[in-house]
């Protein structure tokens, strides 16, 4: 009888690198996917689950099923790309610095003075005395500036 | 930050001003703000000194070994006081808006 060609291990395969691929591109765009990477981690498993029972389906039965190198290579390989996306969302994402020298609420914040995009110098305490700019499409009403966000971001390369 | 974009109505119903900082040129914040749509400002802080001071320099952070900002998100009211900090831990996790509202709200900041 002719062995049958073993779509598992490949579709599985395919599955994991989709889901490697798929949280940076996608899902890291969402917070509620993001922060906690569970629909990535799903899709993994789903994956594992297929190469692995393709593979011990090869192993079980070789005079039906094919793919007993192809399904060893590619179980390892997308235990590796499980491994690396772990290693990467919890473990390189976290190592920030502890920044106990920053600010703390109560504290003052130390004023600053930078340019913006245009080049224009903005002083932090000029932007809270100033009033509040009006934007004429939102019809925001003026008066003074009631509080500032500062968003430090890691910035674009 | 698109998240905050997307919510800068409800900060300017507020009167609460959005700004930015990163270690970015002006050019590169001007492109970001561009391709992206922001309007807030983004200021830029090329010489790390902000983030010097702030304590926020994520040594080597960037994949070229330069040094950059650490995400952080603060509140400050008008008479310049921090009331309301987040330093995540994990960069992937970000302040989000509604936590910046919601402090904004219980935190009874002179809004006259």
């Amino acid at each position: 009888m002719k062995r049958s060609w073993n779509p598992r291990t490949w579709l599985g395969f395919v599955l994991c690198l989709a889901a490697l691929v798929s949280y940076p591109t996608f899902f890291a765009r969402y917070p509620i996917t993001r922060d906690f990477p569970w629909a990535t981690l799903l899709l993994m498993a789903l994956a594992l689950y297929l190469v692995a029972s393709g593979a011990l389906r090869a192993f079980r039965r070789p005079d039906a099923y094919r793919g007993k190198i192809f399904g060893s290579i590619l179980g390892v390989l997308s235990v590796a790309i499980v491994g690396l996306f772990l290693f990467g969302i919890f473990h390189l994402t976290r190592m920030l610095p502890a920044s106990h020298g920053a600010p703390q609420v109560g504290q003052l914040a130390p004023d600053f003075t930078l340019p913006d995009s245009q080049g224009e110098n903005v002083t932090l305490s000029n932007l809270l005395q100033s009033p509040f700019p009006t934007d004429g499409a939102a019809g925001a009403a003026s008066g003074k500036t009631a509080a500032v966000v500062l968003i430090f971001y890691r910035g674009y390369w | 930050m698109r998240s905050f974009q997307e919510r800068l109505p409800d900060f300017n119903a507020r009167k609460i001003r959005v700004i930015a900082i990163s270690v970015d040129t002006p050019q590169e914040s001007q492109h970001l703000r561009q391709s992206a749509g922001y309007t807030f400002p983004i200021l830029s802080d090329s010489q790390d000194n902000v983030i010097g001071r702030w304590d926020l320099v994520h040594a080597h952070g960037r994949q070229d070994g330069a040094d950059i900002s650490r995400p952080a998100e603060f509140l400050i009211d008008s008479a310049g006081i921090v009331r309301w900090a987040n330093l995540t831990e994990d960069l992937r996790v970000r302040a989000r808006p509604e936590q910046v509202l919601h402090a904004f709200d219980t935190a009874t900041i002179s809004n006259r």
